[in-house]
């Protein structure tokens, strides 16, 4: 069955066409050629395909588009502000927390999203958050260490 | 240096992928490079001796065209713009960085200033893959030289322009300067209505270590904003117009054949096209859920062969079938001295068996590929650590010659040894063509676990004997199906007898990052250990008892110091460990200290030291990530990982049944770095791993007593 879905993203109303049981995942990146969200196991147990549903860090893998109609979806190219990076994202370029980049938006949402309740987490509470992201390439200490650096400079910030 | 390494480089045995037979099959004057860049300044690195190349041949046709001559070859345009362009992939190593930094660092231009088109096989000299640790040591050099070249070239062209000495003019920052008149003339004014082409063999001057100003120094990667911003375009994120869906029906077990087939039900749905084509299925629709529910339409009965040997019984398996020995794939003994003699007239005498288990690579970009057919040339972009290789296959798969494939390779989602094959381009392209239009496959997980190669199980025995004062006088070391990578004992020991034995085996199986050094690292570490202990002898001091390495010694000497080795006690069900060892030109050493929770016997990781010496270092920062990286990825194999399967059947194809080291296994990590400025830089993307299994097996025994012969180690904690 196809359906029309009108979706919020990043602050825009879009209708799309997709399938009653197409994931949100499949959507963004197939419908709307928003492909910054990943997929990486399609069982929500990686993260690389996490994106904000009304801010909470979501796994849009296991998340039927359908049942999140209407609701506020942040994905990693809604971050960015007027050209300026959030400053997550500022701090993982800083901090070397990426190497092949695959895991680093679904990374960088659980991130902003656990900031966003935690504005000055612990190395504990930063492992809490981020354990259902999974980073092959190993660089968790560099990630922890952004997620600390972004929380200063959004303090410093003001934000 | 760098072409005598290329001609000494033998494909390892283990890399088993390389040499097996291809995915599917179904029923070419040198490349043009320079035609379409317009003026400005060539330089090429010609190898002095072409057939440098061709000793990394495995799987190449015998109609294809002789392997290149050149290695690497950068363009300055018209308008100052540089382009280099290298065989070379990147899959998260970081190479587009310090590759770029090379061209920086010999050219004098800034970083910004130079773009790399890599793995391209139209654009791009021929390049045996991205694998071995061979970036740094080769392609580095390669183009430090021709950047070197380039200079020195625009140096000539500024003199001829202001008749004046060359030796009275510098290069930086972009531009030729003369001191003295104070002119200066961009690269670009330069090469502007040039024409000019030159190649250079290896002779070029070049900056030493100590004097690098851009080499050597932490520039962060280089197009890092792409990935932060979920800009960069991995090849499962493409879309060509009127691209289709591809899925392909898997065999219901491994090594099973077709029995019988109905396609009709995926025939029936719109926009659906069915291929068949011997024993591959595939299916090509508009949308991946059409793709999903014709592959669920297809009736199909398999045949498996069974039984087939499971995880439960593999390592008798490797050992009671041996393979026959193939030419230059294992079967010959290393030996030094009697190690018979030795053993015979020995104090104490030793042995053991370890075992490791079939392990995935898990790269959390699955395998993709988008094809498009153009008349009867194929484009194909895929994350492939060895696209010429992949060319070639596709070349045979369709019965074409090489000039008519084109391979493509984006920046892609890590690939850790895991990436050598091109099955998904194969699948990918043969969609394609039945559709008529460009088709995307992407791998699922399942299909990852399931249907890639793993890194090869494996039997390790290991025999040697010790003299009273803790020399150990003989060493004999027997590697069963993992392969001889690091074989050879790193110690200083008289009598020794090392030998790799190929075996059958049931699973698909070929190269993971560092091969089987981890492997065999972990056996000759944790029996160094086992030998300490029988000796009375405090682990560090036995090892550098019986080492002479110095570059080894320094290494482990540092990690001890770091770690502060001897100074203190573990804490109540608290160990310590220690290991060292080295592999393609890095060294490694790893100290661990190592928890196990009374109650629940869970096994934690503390604290991890990781000492690493790989000559001299090129980027900092990225160096360290690479260190930490493989650390972390060598905790997962050390104590957790493994695949289990029966009867051609993998049981755990899920990430939420196959367990990979996530945050919470994170153990404090402290890397020290030693940088060789004297040494030349060896790559770094492998050996780091080799370390942290041992060091922390040998913790585990530190604390229980109890020692751990097989890797996973502690899949579900430590048994009381």
């Amino acid at each position: 069955m196809i359906d029309t879905i009108q979706l919020n993203v990043n602050g825009k109303t879009v209708r799309v066409t997709a399938s009653q049981d197409a994931s949100l995942l499949n959507v963004l990146r197939n419908e709307l050629d928003l492909t910054g969200s990943k997929y990486g196991c399609g069982e929500g147990q990686c993260g690389a395909c996490t994106v904000l549903i009304d801010g909470v860090a979501t796994r849009s893998c296991i998340t039927k588009a359908q049942t999140v109609a209407g609701r506020k979806i942040t994905t990693i190219e809604g971050l960015e502000s007027n050209g300026r990076l959030h400053p997550l994202q500022e701090a993982f370029l800083q901090a070397t927390a990426l190497q092949c980049g695959y895991c680093t938006p679904g990374m960088i949402m659980s991130g902003v999203a656990l900031l966003a309740k935690n504005t000055n987490p612990t190395d504990a509470e930063i492992v809490r958050a981020m354990q259902g992201n999974v980073c092959r390439c190993g660089v968790y200490k560099q990630i922890v260490a952004a997620i600390k650096d972004a929380a200063k400079a959004m303090k410093e910030g003001g934000k | 240096m760098s072409e005598n390494n290329l001609i000494e480089f033998l494909i390892e045995p283990e890399r088993y992928e390389l040499n097996a037979a291809p995915a599917y099959s179904f029923a070419m004057d040198r490349r043009q490079f320079f035609k379409s860049l317009g003026g400005g300044l060539v330089v090429l690195f010609l190898f002095k001796d072409a057939k440098a190349q061709e000793s990394g041949g495995p799987g190449r046709q015998q109609n294809q065209q002789r392997p290149q001559e050149i290695g690497a070859w950068l363009h300055i345009a018209e308008d100052g713009s540089v382009t280099a362009y290298t065989g070379k992939v990147e899959v998260g190593q970081n190479i587009r960085t310090s590759l770029t930094q090379a061209v920086a660092e010999e050219l004098r231009a800034p970083v910004a200033s130079i773009k790399l088109v890599m793995g391209d096989t139209d654009l791009t000299p021929f390049d045996m893959g991205t694998f071995g640790s061979r970036t740094t040591p080769d392609m580095n050099l390669q183009l430090r030289k021709v950047a070197a070249a380039a200079r020195e070239v625009l140096i000539d062209l500024a003199a001829e322009q202001w008749k004046t000495d060359r030796s009275a003019l510098t290069a930086s920052e972009g531009k030729i300067t003369n001191a003295a008149t104070k002119q200066s003339l961009t690269y670009g004014q330069l090469t502007k209505g040039q024409k000019l082409m030159k190649a250079v063999s290896g002779n070029a001057p070049l900056a030493s270590a100590e004097r690098w100003k851009v080499a050597g120094k932490s520039i962060p990667k280089v197009d890092g904003r792409a990935f932060v911003t979920g800009k960069h375009k991995y090849t499962s994120d493409m879309k060509l117009p009127g691209m289709l869906y591809g899925k392909i029906l898997r065999p219901n077990a491994v090594g099973a054949r077709l029995a019988s087939v109905d396609t009709r039900g995926a025939e029936s749905i719109a926009g659906v096209t069915v291929v068949r084509d011997g024993d591959f299925i595939g299916v090509a629709a508009p949308s991946p859920e059409a793709a999903t529910s014709a592959i669920a339409a297809i009736k199909a009965e398999w045949k498996a062969p069974e039984p087939q040997p499971s995880s439960k019984d593999i390592f008798d398996y490797l050992k009671k079938h041996p393979a026959e020995s193939q030419e230059g794939r294992g079967g010959n003994a290393t030996v030094t001295g009697n190690v018979d003699e030795a053993m015979a007239a020995a104090d104490k005498k030793l042995e053991q068996t370890y075992t490791v288990h079939y392990i995935a690579h898990v790269p959390l970009e699955p395998r993709a590929a988008v094809a498009e057919w153009r008349g009867e040339s194929v484009t194909v972009w895929t994350g492939t650590q060895r696209p010429f290789g992949v060319r070639s296959e596709l070349a045979r798969a369709f019965h074409i010659p090489e000039e008519r494939v084109r391979v493509i390779m984006p920046d892609t989602g890590s690939g850790y040894g895991g990436k050598h094959t091109g099955e998904t381009a194969i699948e990918a392209a043969r969609l394609a063509r039945a559709a008529g239009k460009p088709v995307k496959v992407v791998w699922t997980r399942q299909e990852e676990f399931t249907w890639a190669y793993f890194r090869p199980a494996g039997v390790i025995e290991v025999k040697a004997a010790l003299a009273k004062d803790g020399t150990v006088t003989a060493w004999e070391f027997h590697n069963y199906n993992s392969g001889p990578a690091a074989i050879r004992t790193p110690y200083n020991v008289a009598n020794q007898k090392i030998e790799f034995h190929q075996t059958l085996y049931p699973l698909r199986q070929g190269s993971y990052r560092g091969l089987a050094a981890t492997a065999n690292n972990f056996a000759r570490e944790s029996f160094m250990d086992e030998l300490a202990h029988a000796a009375k002898m405090d682990p560090l001091e036995f090892r550098l008892k019986n080492m002479k390495d110095a570059r080894l010694k320094a290494v482990l000497e540092a990690a001890a110091e770091k770690f502060g080795w001897g100074k203190s006690k573990p804490a109540e069900g608290h160990g310590f460990g220690i290991a060292c060892g080295f592999e393609k030109g890095g060294y490694v050493a790893t100290c661990a200290e190592v928890a196990v929770d009374r109650a629940s016997r869970a096994v934690k990781i503390v604290r991890a030291v990781n000492v690493f010496e790989c000559g001299a270092i090129v980027n900092p920062d990225h160096l360290r990530s690479q260190i930490e990286g493989a650390l972390v990825m060598g905790i997962g194999g050390a104590l957790f990982e493994s695949i289990q399967f029966e009867n051609g059947r993998i049981l755990n194809a899920s990430l939420s049944e196959y367990r990979v080291p996530r945050f919470s296994d994170l153990p404090a990590i402290e890397v020290v770095m030693i940088d060789r400025k004297d040494l030349p830089s060896a790559g770094a993307g492998e050996t780091p791993i080799i370390g942290i299994a041992p060091a922390v097996g040998n913790a585990i025994f530190d604390i229980a007593g109890v020692r751990l012969r097989t890797l996973p180690m502690a899949p579900i904690g430590l048994k009381s």
